[in-house]
């Protein structure tokens, strides 16, 4: 057989399992109050918690030291975890794996009923999920948000205190933990699980009920760290190094499980994309035909599926540390503080690049558009990301360069960490080859990736710095890292996320954003971005530490000054909200079926989507990105009875 | 003018203007930086440590400027002259648009070059400046000329330093939440909330922690090692001038850890023997009631003062050998 033989049948298996088709809804499918949705989801979370927590006092009550402690961890890992299995079999992700275990065949999900009350369930319409990711990251982010704006506000004053510094601490740690749990989904899940499949010509991701899974988890991983605020915070920070970690309270455990639960979704998420861009892309997508985008979703997953694992086994140790007292993380008794630092860090330099490739693919991809003109170089771009996911698991010692761990072997990973500065100039040589006698269309997703470009730099620069280990003595736990982490992951992945739903919300909800809104959020968003941040290199350097409720009182100015800045950075989250209210619901103007005139696939098929994407699976003729290129054949040919819709070479 | 910037085909040369603009800006940034602000940049100058960082620090901002500026002249160049408002016309592709052998090698080419210099001149300024004032671990590997001698002299008590002597001075740095102490061996070893050093000295400094992870940051004398728990993480520092300086926790600790700081001061050789001969002896009583001095302290099970392995080796603590008190059972 061969392959292209092998795709249809796979595909005609695939519409078998076509929503519209006659076959009765199960029950947990039908709309009502039986049905399976997000309500019953909470009801069961509520119910699993309360099993937990009852069966963690009954198996621990007969010891004293747990009597004495007044803390019961056991009980509240168990509470959390039967909660989450709650939430997950609430919603109905439970019953297939299930049924099969039970050998109950036929049970099958189906798409839900086609109206609202679908995003609010179990679906394995990847479109569904995309949207459902974008809501649910947007809630995580703006979550984070609040906890920043609190954190400059104690900052205003370095004596006059708004928070206790035990309040204080928690609020950092919290911040710092959903956002960076956040950041690792930001793309991938929403624009990762709606794009990928229609940009490779598929019908559905390789594992739709994974991508289901995933996205439940995801949430659940949402309210176990969200927990930890009502169980008492955790004072460590999103590092959450041992042996503080081993010390605190009852919200270290939310950390911990919130670590592994959201790993657990990372995982699973990242294997899922995997295979879909390996096995599920259209007849004629060779390896030089996948756009860039693809291919940092690629890069990424690989990260996500080899790094998350080691984070997971650590926050399994640390939750062994916490309730069975188990010293994995406690020198004094056979264990090694350094352990954790390593473990983490495994994870952590590897997850800085899950937060920077899914940008770099997505200005990758929009560049072209916005320029009218072929990707410069895009083998190198390719070969770029696949370089910096390689490369980023060999970095991660660089995290502890002061600490005392294998001090010969710093310049070693002064090395790695600087050659890993070659693979992500690449994606420089990309960006400023495309804008190359190009003619550039400053529309606003094209302003957010400009952005990117001057944001990533300054990150990327001062990454330099921080790998020179003379200079780290100076810069390293200050406000110096702050700011450059800041400048990587918010002024590279989350202007590179404000581009991708910029440029493609009007795809998946067929309504075009504000442009003079837009604008408005993006020229705040920008300038006060760099007006927080930037300020922050600089109080770095005169030597505050990161993650202090008090600091040197000549430091005062810069603080309120970089305070300021972030609460209007904070308001311009606002104006996207408000833009995103204003153009989905109050004011929407239809999107032209191809706003932004580009030749990638996904603009190619029917709008709105159709539940399998395409009608026929298309077949790739030749490279993403000829533009401006008369005569050049259809990226695709999508095998419509009426013609396909014209691709535009030019700006005529 | 319009002749010097377009070639036989009436094409104008954007790369040479763009040239042209980058390297006088280049040169105009990095000199204005070299006057105006490479002396103030931290941590300054109290220490060799010190100055040698802020060189470092310096020579990679230099390199920087060009390197930000050139992405900046690009993009802004770009944005103005090839803006569609301003460009009506087709844009440009072909062949050529989708890549250039040569832009794409010589890029490689020299961001590769630029990165091995880069690590290289970072490794040769670690291991000359004897591990850059950061914590090397219990056996650093770039330790200046007679520290080993004396970290083993100071754990059998036989350290000795006196103005005009050039034996490295061991102190110890104990971190616990939230303060740190300082102990001196070579003084007999007591036990002080005060750092204090000698000038145009070599500093060891032993860190190590009673309880979770602390990090010792002196700012001005260019130093930071992280205090873990049952290690001791050293790093060398050489003094000049006397002067002040300010300790602060740089790693996160726990609640107070914004308010772990202290100031210290580089004294002159005499006015810190006077100090410290001064504080033995007062401290005197204080002192025989410390564990003797050691790399790594255990605290025990009742809370109080430190145990510890008394000579390096591994035999276990027992505080009823040490204290003649019981455990609690």
């Amino acid at each position: 057989m061969t392959i292209s033989e092998e795709r249809s049948t796979e595909v005609s298996g695939a519409s078998s399992g076509h929503p519209h088709e006659s076959r009765g809804l199960s029950w947990t499918q039908r709309p009502g109050i039986l049905s399976q949705n997000v309500i019953t989801a909470l009801v069961f979370a509520v119910i699993g918690y309360v099993i937990g927590h009852w069966f963690g006092n009954y198996l621990s009550s007969g010891y004293t030291y747990i009597a004495n402690s007044g803390q019961n961890s056991i009980s509240n890992t168990l509470a959390l975890a039967f909660g989450v299995l709650g939430w997950l079999g609430g919603i109905g992700a439970l019953n297939y794996p299930v049924a099969k275990l039970f050998g109950v065949d036929g049970l099958e999900e189906e798409s839900p009923v086609d109206n609202w009350t679908k995003y609010f369930r179990y679906s394995l319409d990847h479109k569904v999920v995309g949207l459902q990711y974008v809501v649910g990251v947007l809630l995580f982010m703006f979550t984070g948000g609040l906890l920043a704006m609190a954190v400059r506000a104690e900052l205003l004053n370095p004596t006059t205190h708004l928070f206790s510094p035990d309040t204080y601490i928690k609020i950092v740690s919290e911040h710092g933990t959903i956002m960076m749990m956040m950041a690792t989904s930001i793309i991938v899940g929403p624009l990762g699980n709606y794009f990928v499949p229609l940009m490779i010509g598929a019908r559905r991701m390789a594992f739709p009920r994974i991508e289901a899974l995933s996205f439940w988890i995801f949430t659940a991983g949402y309210m176990v760290i969200f927990s930890a605020l009502p169980y008492g915070g955790f004072p460590t920070g999103w590092t959450g190094y041992a042996p503080l970690q081993t010390q605190s309270g009852p919200g270290m455990v939310s950390y911990l499980l919130g670590f592994a639960v959201i790993g657990l979704g990372m995982i699973l998420a990242g294997f899922n994309q995997a295979v879909t861009i390996i096995n599920y892309r259209a007849p004629g997508m060779t390896w030089s035909r996948v756009p860039i985008f693809v291919w940092s979703i690629l890069a990424t997953a690989s990260l996500l599926t080899l790094a998350t694992p080691v984070l997971f086994a650590g926050g399994l140790f640390g939750l062994l540390d916490k309730t069975v007292q188990t010293t994995f993380y406690v020198t004094e008794h056979g264990g090694s503080s350094y352990l954790w630092q390593n473990l983490f860090w495994f994870f952590g330099h590897p997850e800085v690049y899950i937060m920077a490739l899914p940008g770099f693919g997505i200005a990758g991809e929009i560049l072209p558009v916005f320029t009218r003109r072929p990707l410069f170089a895009y083998k190198v771009a390719a070969a770029g990301m696949i370089g910096v996911a390689l490369l980023s698991f060999f970095v991660w010692q660089h995290h502890l360069f002061q600490s005392g761990i294998n001090p010969d072997m710093r310049p070693l990973f002064m090395l790695t960490t600087e050659l890993i500065s070659i693979p992500t100039g690449f994606i420089f040589l990309v960006g400023m080859g495309t804008l190359y006698r190009a003619k550039i269309r400053l529309e606003i997703p094209m302003l957010f990736v400009l952005a990117l470009f001057f944001n990533f730099l300054i990150g990327g620069v001062t990454g330099v710095f921080l790998s020179d280990v003379p200079v780290n003595v100076t810069v390293h736990g200050g406000f110096f890292v702050l700011s450059h982490f800041h400048y990587t992951i918010m002024g590279g992945l989350l202007f590179a996320f404000m581009a991708g739903l910029y440029y493609w919300l009007p795809k998946m909800t067929g309504k075009m954003m504000n442009k003079k809104i837009g604008k408005i959020h993006f020229w705040m968003m920008f300038v006060f971005f760099n007006l927080t941040f930037f300020p922050m290199f600089i109080i770095g350097l005169l030597g505050q530490p990161r993650r202090v409720f008090t600091y040197a009182s000549n430091l005062q100015g810069l603080n309120d000054f970089s305070s300021v800045s972030a609460f209007i950075l904070g308001l311009s989250f606002l104006v996207f909200f408000y833009n995103l209210v204003w153009s989905m619901w109050i004011k929407p103007e239809i999107a032209p079926p191809n706003p932004w005139e580009s030749l990638g696939l996904e603009w190619q098929t029917a709008s709105p989507v159709p539940a399998y994407n395409f009608e026929r699976i298309p077949v790739i003729m030749t490279d993403p990105y000829r533009y401006s290129e008369p005569g050049a054949p259809d990226y695709a040919d999508l095998g419509t009875s009426e013609p396909s819709a014209p691709s535009k070479h030019s700006l005529a | 003018m319009t002749n010097q910037t377009t070639n036989s085909t009436g094409q104008v040369h954007h790369i040479r203007r763009m040239t042209v603009i980058w390297i006088i800006l280049s040169i105009v940034a990095d000199v204005l930086y070299s006057i105006f602000v490479a002396a103030h940049i931290p941590p300054g100058r109290l220490t060799e440590t010190a100055a040698k960082d802020q060189t470092d620090f310096n020579i990679l901002i230099e390199m920087a400027i060009p390197v930000l500026l050139g992405v900046w002249i690009y993009l802004s160049y770009s944005l103005y002259v090839w803006g569609d408002k301003r460009n009506p016309n087709e844009a440009f592709s072909g062949d050529a648009a989708r890549g250039n052998t040569k832009v794409q090698a010589s890029w490689i080419v020299i961001t590769t070059v630029t990165v091995l210099f880069l690590a290289g001149f970072g490794t040769w300024a670690l291991v000359v400046d004897h591990g850059s004032g950061g914590g090397q671990g219990p056996n650093p590997a770039f330790a200046p000329a007679g520290a080993l001698k004396a970290e083993t002299a100071a754990l059998l008590g036989r350290a000795t330093w006196s103005p005009g002597s050039t034996n490295v001075l061991p102190v110890q740095v104990i971190g616990q939440q939230w303060k740190f102490t300082y102990r001196y061996p070579t003084f007999g070893g007591f036990e002080s909330s005060q750092l204090m050093v000698p000038a145009n000295t070599t500093i060891a400094f032993n860190v190590t922690s009673l309880d979770v992870i602390h990090s010792f940051w002196a700012y001005q004398l260019g130093v930071k090692a992280d205090a873990n728990p049952q290690v001791n993480d050293v790093a060398f520092t050489t003094t000049k001038d006397p002067g002040t300086f300010i300790v602060r926790c740089s790693e996160l600790c726990g609640i107070w850890h914004g308010s772990m700081y202290n100031n210290g001061a580089v004294l002159s050789q005499t006015a810190f023997e006077n100090w410290a001969t001064t504080t033995e002896a007062a401290n005197a009583a204080n002192t025989a009631l410390l564990p003797a001095f050691a790399w790594t302290y255990v605290p025990d099970a009742n809370g109080a003062s430190g145990g510890y392995y008394p000579d390096g080796t591994l035999t276990p603590y027992s505080p009823s050998e040490v204290y003649g008190a019981k455990q609690p059972s």
